[in-house]
């Protein structure tokens, strides 16, 4: 790993740069929300006016720039009683820039899945090494609990990761790529006084988190607490809308459809992400529902985010960003849910 | 009491017994290209269900394509959709390879309608397989339930054309009624084979039905085998596992020498689309085969 400084003024130049010979997606502020807060996505921008690196999250987070909702994984070209298949990779490069580390931790814990397992996926790894990533240090956003989980800070996964300190970024720098665009915008040598500061602005966000976890009990909690009554309670709740899932940063579920276009020429096989909530997720052919009731779907969600990826890459899927939290129109977020199973409430 | 402890022969295993690749550099593959096949016989078994012979175009690939009893293919009629079907067919025939498949949905609905000729496409194969290479040399039951027997006619024909590395093999089947009975053309020639003892049974009979009534539990009640050298495999609906397997470990089979093949909704096959998750657990790559160990300690599973 390596350190510069970059001072703002060489880093909007920066920015601008990439602007003019690239697309980049970052932080915009959208609207406002009924409490008078910002809202803001990931989006496409034009201009560095547009970008608000000061941002506490996003909605949505960008994992739709690897994994879009949609996706055509391949195309068919009907022919009498014959067709061909046409797959087409996305590999245009693109920047995200200003991710928070929970965000650049879930995209390492997607390509655990997508890019390394068992059958890497060549639509996702298209689209990841083509992406070059600038992450941002960021004051804790509300409610969120990445800090029990300890996806509150980061060491790889992106290109640049910036922290502010007042008139110039501490830069870690994690990339050839990011290396060589740094150099060429006049970055300095980190002297004993930028140390200070970044370890004095680690600190101050550090201890400015309030929302804590127990998170280490959770995988034997969550198969010891099977049965328990927390998942009626809350299951009860849930509308199985599937909401949580569209905005986590880390689900990657996904169900597959064919379409034919009008004229009968094309079909068009579509990949589209699913979630476990919804009521056809566990359906087979037959009309058998393993998951018939929104109790054990519910169950099923927090037993992947926490217990299931646990056993698979020793690590939970969850990077405590409380983005499904937010989104709930029924309430349900993680922190209450947790906190329930592990009985705080009912001693 | 003793420990039956195991042994464990580690030579005995696939893997280790494939040719050297320490080169091995990148698995990223081009997954979502399907195989083009045609369908080149369709034979009409009952009413819902039909077999058919899927024929891989390119010799190159045909050539390339081959799997274990109990893995299956993801097969797709482009334009309707993909649908998960284990292989019904000796891993032997390099030919073509033979799908059960019952009329249950859009693109079974499709494929019923199909004539041969028709043009598929083919991605697999996928999971984990019935370990027949440690099934030898010892006594064999062959257990299945409705459309299970699809799934089990593959180790059948292992079993029968590598006769005499098992010993005595039980072929158990039951259906509803005896309308349902897949396969029934074949089931003189697997009971003729020697040593091969084939038992059917169905719940409802019709009136020109001869044969046994009851549940396939029944059927286990007659069958004589040494537990302690004993394999089984229970193809079937979910409800049967919990009676047949409880029945065989009362008998002193041991839970890691039963296995089973689990059905679960699936879109990719590799591990992605998590539509076949069972707690932590993909079916698509540590399935469908199963120990009934693992089936047990899989929450939900069965």
């Amino acid at each position: 790993m390596i350190f510069k400084t970059l001072a703002k003024k060489d880093f909007k130049e920066l920015v601008e740069n990439l602007l003019n010979s690239t697309e980049v997606i970052a932080p915009k502020r959208v609207g406002t929300n009924t409490r008078g807060k910002a809202i803001h996505q990931y989006l496409p921008v034009k201009t560095f006016g547009e970008i608000d690196l000061g941002y506490e999250t996003t909605e949505y987070s960008a994992k739709t720039y690897l994994l879009p909702y949609r996706e055509n994984l391949s195309t068919y070209h009907f022919k009498e009683d014959d067709w061909s298949q046409e797959i087409q990779y996305r590999d245009i490069s693109r920047v995200l820039l200003g991710l928070h580390a929970c965000d650049i931790n879930a995209i390492l814990k997607l390509d655990k899945v997508l890019a390394r397992d068992k059958y890497p996926s060549p639509y996702y790894i298209a689209r990841r090494k083509n992406t070059l990533i600038i992450g941002i240090d960021h004051m804790p956003c509300e409610g969120a609990f990445c800090h029990s989980l300890g996806t509150d800070t980061v060491t790889h996964g992106y290109d640049l990761f910036l922290t502010e300190l007042e008139d110039r970024y501490f830069v870690n720098i994690c990339s050839d790529r990011g290396y060589e665009l740094i150099q060429a915008h006049n970055p300095g040598e980190v002297t004993y006084q930028d140390t200070l500061a970044y370890n004095a602005a680690r600190r101050k966000i550090s201890e400015a988190f309030d929302t804590h976890i127990e998170a280490q009990n959770l995988p034997t909690l969550l198969d010891i607490e099977f049965d328990s009554k927390v998942w009626t309670k809350w299951g009860d709740k849930c509308l199985s809308c599937g909401s949580c899932a569209m905005v986590c940063p880390t689900c990657y579920c996904y169900g597959v459809t064919e379409r034919v276009s009008m004229n009968f020429e094309e079909g068009a096989k579509i990949k589209t992400l699913h979630s476990c909530n919804l009521l056809d997720f566990a359906l087979v052919a037959g009309g058998h529902n393993f998951r018939p009731t929104k109790q054990t779907r519910l169950k099923y969600r927090y037993y992947h985010q926490h217990r299931g990826f646990m056993e698979s890459y020793e690590e939970m899927k969850c990077v405590g960003c409380n983005r499904c939290g937010r989104v709930c129109l029924a309430g349900i977020n993680p922190v209450s849910v947790i906190r329930d199973l592990q009985m705080e409430e009912r001693v | 009491m003793s420990v039956n402890l195991q042994h464990y022969n580690i030579l005995q295993e696939h893997d280790i017994r494939q040719p050297v690749d320490f080169n091995q550099q990148s698995r990223l593959m081009n997954v979502d290209k399907v195989y083009k096949a045609e369908i080149s016989s369709i034979v009409e078994l009952t009413e819902m269900e039909k077999l058919f012979h899927i024929r891989i175009l390119d010799p190159a690939e045909r050539e390339r394509f081959t799997f274990q009893p109990g893995q299956f293919v993801m097969l797709e009629v482009p334009g309707y959709g993909e649908v998960p079907i284990s292989i019904s067919s000796s891993p032997s025939n390099r030919g073509f390879i033979e799908l059960c498949i019952r009329k249950a949905g859009i693109v079974t609905g499709v494929l019923h309608r199909a004539h041969r000729g028709a043009r598929v496409g083919l991605r697999g194969p996928f999971g984990t397989y019935f370990p027949l290479e440690k099934m030898k040399g010892h006594d064999i039951l062959l257990i299945a339930g409705g459309l299970g027997l699809a799934p089990l006619r593959a180790p059948i024909f292992c079993v029968a054309e590598d006769r005499p590395d098992y010993r005595n093999v039980h072929i158990l089947y039951g259906t509803r009624s005896p309308d349902q009975l897949l396969f029934n053309y074949q089931y003189e020639q697997w009971s003729r084979i020697d040593g091969v003892n084939l038992h059917i049974i169905v719940e409802k009979p019709d009136e020109s039905w001869k044969g046994e009534v009851g549940l396939i539990t029944k059927l286990l009640d007659k069958v004589k085998v040494d537990p302690k050298k004993t394999f089984a495999i229970v193809c079937g609906p979910p409800v049967m596992f919990k009676f047949v397997c409880g029945q065989l470990g009362r008998m002193g089979v041991p839970m890691h020498r039963m296995f089973v093949s689990l059905e679960r909704r699936m879109h990719c096959g590799m591990g992605k689309c998590c539509r076949c998750n069972i707690g932590s657990t993909y079916t698509c790559l540590d399935g469908p085969v199963f120990d009934y160990w693992s089936v047990l300690n899989l929450k939900e599973a069965i």
